[in-house]
């Protein structure tokens, strides 16, 4: 008994954790999926339909305006976010006495709340006391910044706050990536009398292909999950302009009380991440297997 | 003739070099202002009274300096009906957080250890299951996660929401120190076995006390993901046992009365109080658990 005990403690040490993740993480996983395909509404059913509930989800203009945001929020934000942060990261590699306190400010805002970041850019973007009379106070009478409360531009604003929360970030992940470029190379080109930028677009940043794969794993992640933000910053508001699938799911089972939307929807949005992230997790953990 | 070319021309270059370098410092600290901005404005903000912010200028410094906005979002700021300020959710969001980063991260170490030292057929597909866990989308366990947490009688309750950042952070801790202790040399254990050592013992003399630094990184991982979380929050607590995120948002976009800027601003600025100190404190170890989680190996 004992010896059977002692050799098998580490798998009972996991099992615990193991089990949990099956059922809160695949079996959840597997309840949303068959409620998608019911016509589950305030309470949920479980016979089987088919798909009305994605027909529906795609025939919603509501659903149409959170999709096409995801994609303009996702682009601009993955791009620019990993634009500035390789900038930056750059500008902070050339032997910067302050380095340590300039990193410490670019990297701050990952440590706050996007609820605390959707507050004060709320706030600096209003067009009543923010930016814009800010402006209008100082001469400029016509100056017009109402991106906030105007729908055709409200989706930017969410780009704008997302990117000063994570673009520091970026440029974390991109410093490691330049240090950690073998120094002997650089230093022979360097000899050879290559100007500095060719050194870094011919030799440098195509040595760091992972971060760049790692940073746009990371970032279409927080760009697919992104609620907080906009919930803080606009409410999805001016009316639906800036709903997000995350939006749009939360608002369908807590407040809607529409489950087959609800689930339907996640299940569309976990298909977007598994699209993104499942061949890289797969070739992360076969290559370290080999 | 030539000589003196050349020195000027190094002359020249010295020029440009000290205007290239002046050009960088000027980027560098144009882009710290733009990262900084936010934070000026929320300070300054919250120390103005509601007049001064009506009258006067968004990046101006408060004529006069008021704390009345930090008390009133202390506690008396209404968050919809109750109007306690945000102190009690503050609690609420420690009472959370505490146990959950403990429990989470204590998981993490024995699950990161048997993974790691303890290698038995199927441990690599378990360990590969778990890690795929960190990256669902939420949203796809809310709605059974809402109905289990009913079952089991803990919906709206702190413990509940323990229990579901627990749950939701077993991945990364046992990613974290997975990734720790597969760089210990298996020999270590297989020694200590031949001693006579069992699983515990040798978790406990020999790599627990190994394991400060990616304890702390883990703690600090696993608590400013949970003092940060809304959508499980919102989600899964009742009047009363929100955490401060939610709080937080409640008072800013509360409809009633006045809108306080300058209470909105306190309030935001007690909210991420504990996290930047935490970042301020050990940054080091921050940025490392947020490259941990994806630059690995």
């Amino acid at each position: 008994m004992t010896k059977w005990l002692e050799e098998h403690t580490p798998k009972l040490v996991l099992a615990p954790s193991f089990i949990a993740i099956l059922v809160f993480v695949y079996g959840f996983i597997a309840w949303t999926a068959w409620v998608s395909l019911t016509r589950s509404r305030l309470l949920p059913r479980y016979e089987i339909e088919g798909f009305i509930q994605y027909e529906r989800l795609f025939d919603s203009p509501r659903w149409d305006t959170a999709l096409n945001n995801l994609f303009i929020f996702g682009l601009l934000f993955i791009l620019i976010a990993m634009f500035l942060g390789l900038i930056l990261a750059i500008l902070l590699d050339q032997n910067i006495r302050t380095e340590g306190a300039i990193r410490t400010i670019y990297l701050y805002p990952m440590a706050l709340s996007m609820i605390v970041t959707g507050t004060a850019w709320k706030w600096i973007l209003n067009p009543g006391l923010g930016i814009e009379a800010m402006v209008r106070s100082w001469g400029f009478e016509d100056f017009t910044f109402d991106w906030l409360v105007n729908p055709e531009m409200a989706i930017y604003t969410v780009v704008l706050a997302a990117i000063w929360q994570s673009s520091g970030f970026v440029m974390a992940l991109f410093l490691a990536g330049l240090r950690s470029v073998d120094g002997e190379i650089i230093k022979a080109a360097q000899v050879d009398g290559i100007p500095t930028w060719r050194v870094y677009t011919a030799i440098i940043i195509p040595s760091m292909a992972p971060i760049f794969l790692s940073a746009f794993i990371v970032l279409s992640h927080l760009a697919i999950k992104s609620f907080d933000l906009v919930i803080a910053l606009t409410g999805g508001g001016p009316g639906y302009a800036t709903d997000l699938p995350a939006t749009y799911m939360y608002a369908m089972a807590f407040s809607r009380g529409d489950i087959g939307q609800a689930a339907s929807s996640a299940m569309i949005m976990m298909m977007v991440v598994f699209a993104i992230v499942v061949p890289y997790l797969y070739s992360e953990l076969r290559s370290k297997d080999g | 003739m030539a000589d003196l070319s050349m020195t000027q021309g190094v002359r020249q270059s010295q020029a440009s070099k000290i205007a290239l370098r002046w050009l960088l410092y000027s980027l560098l600290v144009l882009f710290a202002l733009f990262y900084l901005m936010p934070l000026f404005v929320m300070i300054t903000t919250s120390l103005k009274s509601l007049d001064e912010i009506r009258t006067g200028d968004l990046i101006a410094l408060p004529r006069e300096v008021t704390f009345d906005a930090w008390s009133t979002a202390w506690s008396s700021a209404c968050t919809g009906i109750q109007c306690e300020g945000v102190r009690p959710y503050f609690w609420n969001s420690v009472l959370i957080a505490i146990p959950a980063v403990a429990i989470s991260t204590l998981l993490g170490a024995m699950n990161g250890y048997v993974v790691a030292q303890w290698r038995f057929r199927g441990a690599n597909i378990i360990f590969s299951l778990m890690l795929f866990g960190c990256f669902i989308p939420f949203q796809v366990v809310l709605l059974p996660m809402a109905r289990t947490l009913g079952i089991m009688g803990i919906a709206g309750t702190i413990p509940g929401l323990i229990f579901v950042h627990v749950i939701y952070g077993l991945g990364f801790t046992t990613l974290f120190f997975r990734n720790f202790y597969v760089s210990i040399p298996a020999e270590l254990t297989k020694a200590a076995k031949v001693d006579g050592a069992g699983f515990f013992r040798i978790f406990w003399s020999i790599f627990l006390p190994l394991s400060l630094p990616i304890i702390v990184v883990t703690v600090i991982w696993q608590f400013t993901q949970i003092w940060n979380d809304f959508l499980f929050g919102v989600s899964f607590s009742q009047a009363g046992t929100q955490p401060v995120t939610v709080a937080l948002n409640n008072i800013v976009n509360s409809t009633t009365g006045v809108k306080e800027y300058n209470v909105d601003m306190a309030a935001a600025i007690i909210a991420a109080l504990p996290t930047l100190f935490v970042y301020v404190v050990a940054g080091k170890y921050f940025i490392r658990g947020l490259t941990a989680g994806s630059v690995k190996g």
